[in-house]
């Protein structure tokens, strides 16, 4: 029976896929980029958490500092035909899918010049011309969201597919199961990943999830799925672009787990009781992907000590930019509290 | 120059807090990340972390000081290769992250949106065919489908089965699998990946087996539909059709029962529409589905086998946003929609015999209202009978009373007076039932005293 054998052959993959071999490196100038990239969110994070610090940011602002290596390793295996949607962690998915920084941070400022003229804030940014659907402020919401911006990519025949991310937590919403049945008995092109950074907020995995191989929650469902290194920047991209061409190919969606960790609190108001300072410490300093990636590229002889502090000054200039364009920026004039309710026919 | 570390806010609403421990020294290096100091609040303990690297060349603040501001300079920050300098003599003010209180208060409804102007009468002259409601949705679909090939239509039964309630009959052999979509039972999903299609350039139809199911999937109706447009600021529009019916069907109780045209029209960024009319079916479910904004289209099941005289034009629109007078009169308003417009109609006609003239007006639209046709009424008549099936508390037809007191309180010669579904879960016992959903003679009593009665 042809749904005995498919389930047969998702077991296999699972069951292959769990063990790693050391990912390909690719070529300097794309190394470069990654890097580049993971640490314009880091250098962007910390400049976010500074303006909140003075006030100049309000309410929710969750930073996606640790991550770098998930939002970009999975950049780095779509084309420009493909969508991105993701939820409210969402500044480090923006930066890679090229929104311009100083508008990010205008947004996170409550400036007209945001990518929301200031309505959005942190967890709702969008930007069409680069398919970035969002920016959800509703845990698993984009999960059947993005299902539906995959639906249209098959209605329309236009090849792309839709990364719909979402955290481990939002993994336990209902949602989440009903996205997965229709995307596999309709076959969209969609790929889900979980960034699972083990912290439902405070709930670590071990007090959230009955099953906490979630690259298998899509077993039932038929989805295979796999689990990566989220702090390992080529085994990101390389498992990403694996996982890329087998959605693209119209076998259906694929679950990748990119194990992962926040070292900042869930928002800025987190106490951090819920785990040990020597947790934190230890994957600052063992399992940095950003220090990795570059431990590698000095290995490797393709870029010294000297090259990554100019690289570093050139991304702090960027972000400097960023607050000081945001800082600059006028707030919305009042008269935009009606606009943009409705598209007036 | 040294940069000065501020207090940090690490709430929302924190203001000042204590600083209760430094855990670094002056002299010593800090990295972006790493833990300087930590404070308390009354609610919880939280590290500050440096954002620059640099080496930490004085501390403003010892630790153990309480109330301390948030923004007050707590530390000075060298950068690399910078010599320290003298500590300015006193700390700069803080910059206030307070906004100036708006000067005028902002006013608390939008302006209405003009009405359109499409003269309706355009139709009259036009050959008129006796069509049922169901039969005018199935065709409003059907002409859209035809026009334009983004349009598709999904939910539970809408293709083999040709619709739980037949409304979808016929268009899965017209317009194939790919555009007739039979969802799982899966509301919550489904809508989503249908607010989903639309936000990538599709103009879905969910249609909903009731809407008592879209309770399900409120969450993607209103905070992923109706409000991405506005915290997008304005870049992402959702042109999407919620339809189904609504409201009291026939001894199925509470759960299938409910009216739920309050719960949508109280919510910004959806249109809300609920016809009586099978041409006002098919005209405004055609406009429905041409709109760019999330519309939620509230059917009746009572409703889809009544028949009407439909005007037969080749394109039926009907404006969304405005109500339509059903019959003229001069002693009081009834203004209501869907199904009871039928029951005031009728209670109009015995109170015809009693030499009562009312005016009736079917709303059509409930978001948003067609305040002007309203106000023009209660003005002509003095007196308005607000009507609907759904619960009293906080409904339209509360609204309406809003409305009549806001533009035409002294044009009214009595108070507005409700006729509303009762404040209970709809009974499964007929007698029960019946007791619970507003009748012709409920309405024509309310009617007959408000007339009788004077300031």
């Amino acid at each position: 029976m042809a749904s005995s054998v498919r389930a047969a052959r998702t077991a296999e993959t699972v069951a292959v896929e769990v063990v790693e071999p050391k990912p390909v490196v690719p070529p300097a100038e794309e190394l470069f980029k990654l890097y580049r990239e993971m640490l314009l969110i880091r250098r962007f994070e910390e400049k976010a958490g500074q303006l909140y610090g003075m006030g100049l940011i309000g309410g929710f602002c969750h930073l996606y500092i640790g991550q770098e290596a998930v939002a970009v390793g999975i950049q780095h295996a779509l084309t420009d035909k493909d969508s991105v949607i993701t939820g409210y962690r969402d500044h480090g998915h923006m930066l890679v899918c090229g929104m311009d920084p100083r508008r990010v941070m205008a947004e996170l400022t409550g400036r007209v010049t945001g990518y929301s003229k200031g309505k959005g804030g942190s967890m709702h940014m969008f930007a069409k011309e680069v398919r970035f659907y969002g920016g959800h402020g509703i845990v698993g919401a984009q999960v059947a969201l993005g299902t539906g911006i995959a639906f249209a990519h098959k209605y329309k025949k236009d090849g792309g597919i839709c990364v719909t991310y979402f955290g481990d937590g939002a993994a336990n919403q209902g949602q989440v199961y009903e996205s997965f049945n229709m995307a596999a008995l309709w076959k969209l092109p969609v790929l889900y990943v979980i960034e699972n950074n083990r912290y439902a907020m405070g709930t670590s995995t071990e007090r959230h999830a009955s099953t906490r191989e979630l690259f298998q929650r899509g077993l039932a469902f038929g989805i295979p799925g796999a689990q990566v290194d989220g702090m390992d920047v080529l085994a990101v991209r390389e498992k990403a672009i694996e996982a890329v061409n087998y959605v693209r190919a119209g076998n259906g969606p694929f679950v990748l787990e990119a194990l992962t960790y926040r070292y900042r609190g869930h928002s800025m108001s987190d106490p951090g009781k819920y785990r040990t300072k020597e947790e934190v410490q230890e994957m600052r300093e063992r399992h940095d992907p950003i220090d990795k990636l570059k431990a590698l590229m000095i290995a490797e002889g393709i870029a010294d000590e000297a090259r990554f502090k100019e690289i570093d000054k050139e991304i702090r200039d960027i972000c400097n930019e960023a607050a000081r364009f945001a800082q600059d920026s006028p707030e919305p004039d009042p008269s935009e509290l009606y606009t943009d309710v409705l598209i007036e026919s | 120059m040294p940069t000065p570390i501020l207090m940090p806010a690490l709430s929302p609403t924190m203001t000042e807090g204590t600083l209760a421990r430094w855990l670094k020294k002056p002299g010593e290096r800090v990295r972006p990340g790493e833990v300087i100091a930590e404070i308390e609040t009354d609610k919880a303990t939280m590290e500050v972390e440096a954002v620059e690297e640099g080496t930490l060349a004085e501390i403003l603040v010892p630790e153990g000081t309480e109330g301390v501001k948030v923004n007050t300079p707590i530390a000075l920050l060298l950068a690399e290769g910078e010599e320290p300098q003298p500590a300015p003599a006193a700390a700069a003010p803080a910059p206030s992250a307070q906004e100036p209180a708006r000067a005028a208060a902002a006013p608390a409804a939008a302006p209405q949106v003009l009405r359109a102007r499409e003269p309706e009468e355009s139709w009259a002259g036009a050959k008129m065919v006796k069509l049922t409601v169901r039969e005018a949705l199935r065709d409003a679909m059907a002409e859209e489908m035809r026009r334009d090939p983004t349009v598709f239509l999904m939910g539970e039964e809408v293709g083999y089965y040709q619709g739980a309630y037949k409304v979808s009959q016929g268009l899965l052999d017209e317009f194939g699998p790919e555009r007739v979509i039979d969802t799982p039972i899966t509301e919550y999903g489904f809508t989503g990946l249908g607010v989903g299609a639309a936000m990538a350039g599709l103009r879905p139809i969910v249609e909903f087996m009731t809407w008592n199911f879209a309770m399900q999937a409120i969450d993607h109706i209103i905070n992923s539909a109706a409000k991405t447009l506005y915290m997008s600021g304005g870049q992402m529009n959702c042109p999407i059709v919620f339809r189904g019916p609504n409201g009291a069907a026939a001894r199925v109780a509470a759960q299938h029962s409910q009216e739920y045209s309050s719960w949508y029209a109280h919510c910004p960024g959806l249109k809300v529409v609920a016809p009586y009319s099978a041409a006002d079916a098919k005209g405004l479910l055609k406009s429905a589905i041409r709109d760019p904004n999330p519309v939620v289209f509230l059917e009746n099941e009572v409703l889809y086998g009544r028949s009407f005289e439909v005007p037969d034009v080749p394109d039926l629109l009907v404006p969304i946003g405005r109500a339509k007078i059903v019959r003229k009169g001069r002693d009081l308003t009834i203004a209501t929609f869907s199904i009871m417009v039928g029951k005031a109609l009728e209670a109009a006609e015995r109170l015809a015999q009693k030499g009562i003239e009312a005016e009736v007006i079917d709303l059509r639209t409930l978001r948003p209202l067609d305040v002007e046709t309203l106000v023009a009424s209660v003005k002509r008549t003095n007196r308005l009978l607000a009507v609907e099936e759904g619960w009293p508390v906080c409904g339209i037809a509360a609204e309406l009373a809003a409305i009549a007191m806001e533009h035409a309180f002294d044009w009214l010669d009595a108070p507005v007076v409700r006729v509303t579904g009762k404040d209970v879960p709809m009974p499964y016992a007929a007698n029960l039932e019946r007791l619970a959903v507003p009748q012709v003679e409920d309405i024509a009593a309310a009617a007959e005293a408000l007339v009788a009665r004077r300031i």
